[in-house]
């Protein structure tokens, strides 16, 4: 089971600059496990202490894990995981 | 240097004006390798405050599909301040995170007068840069090599 992550520019150093990759995982979290075992460091750029980093939203089929179960959010067979960085300030 | 046309320099300071004492924001898209700021689109700000900016969740995934499907970048992500001066603060500053953007910051907490002013934030360090206005990137120089040498 694969499944398409898509990678923002800022993430692209720690996958070669692919915009997208393959990785496995029934959760957020086991994908972002997968990743991390593929593209070392990108792990610590999505969590703080085992939490999603408030800078980043993480969707599962264009829905906000953040309204979906968070890291245990289920993701289905050839199911599109998008990480993009929050647009935000003061 | 941004290069920016006048018109989205209007476009933007509407914007700030209209949604002040509110930070408006949005994003000037443009081809991806060309740091040419064409396709204005402002968004709306989820947080509706004084004091912070930020996209809504669903509103920043569908403007970067629309993005991908175009080929384009966010050559500028602009916002305003609507009591302090036209410079990145902390908050500014640890959220940015598309180190090829213009980050412009306009000040409207003058009602008769605007600054403009644009930045690169990269690994959490600001460099201000210039601002070129022009009417038309047709004829704007982008180095000097366009200018001929004259005897």
């Amino acid at each position: 089971m694969a499944v398409t992550v898509s990678i923002p520019t800022i993430l692209r150093t720690h996958t070669g600059g692919e915009k997208t990759v393959e990785a496995k995982g029934g959760t957020v979290g086991e994908v972002i496990d997968d990743l991390e075992s593929r593209h070392s460091g990108i792990a610590g750029r999505l969590l703080t202490n085992g939490s999603l980093h408030r800078f980043v939203n993480i969707y599962v089929d264009d829905e906000d894990i953040r309204f979906a179960g968070g890291l245990q959010a289920p993701v289905g067979e050839n199911s599109n995981v998008t990480i993009l960085p929050a647009v935000a300030g003061g | 240097m941004l290069v920016i046309r006048a018109d989205l320099v209007d476009e933007i300071v509407a914007h700030a004006r209209r949604d002040h004492p509110d930070e408006a924001c949005g994003v000037i898209a443009g081809p991806e390798g060309s740091d040419r700021p064409e396709r204005f689109i402002p968004m709306v700000n989820s947080a509706r405050s004084p004091t912070f900016y930020e996209f809504d969740s669903g509103d920043l995934l569908r403007l970067y599909r629309d993005m991908d499907s175009r080929d384009e970048v966010p050559v500028v992500i602009y916002h305003s301040h609507t009591a302090t001066e036209a410079y990145p603060s902390r908050t500014d500053i640890s959220y940015a995170s598309e180190p090829e953007a213009h980050y412009v910051l306009v000040s409207t907490r003058e009602a008769d007068s605007h600054e403009f002013r644009s930045f690169r934030i990269v690994d959490g360090v600001v460099t201000e840069e210039d601002v070129d206005v022009v009417e038309s990137y047709m004829f704007a120089h982008t180095g000097a090599d366009d200018v001929p040498e004259r005897d």
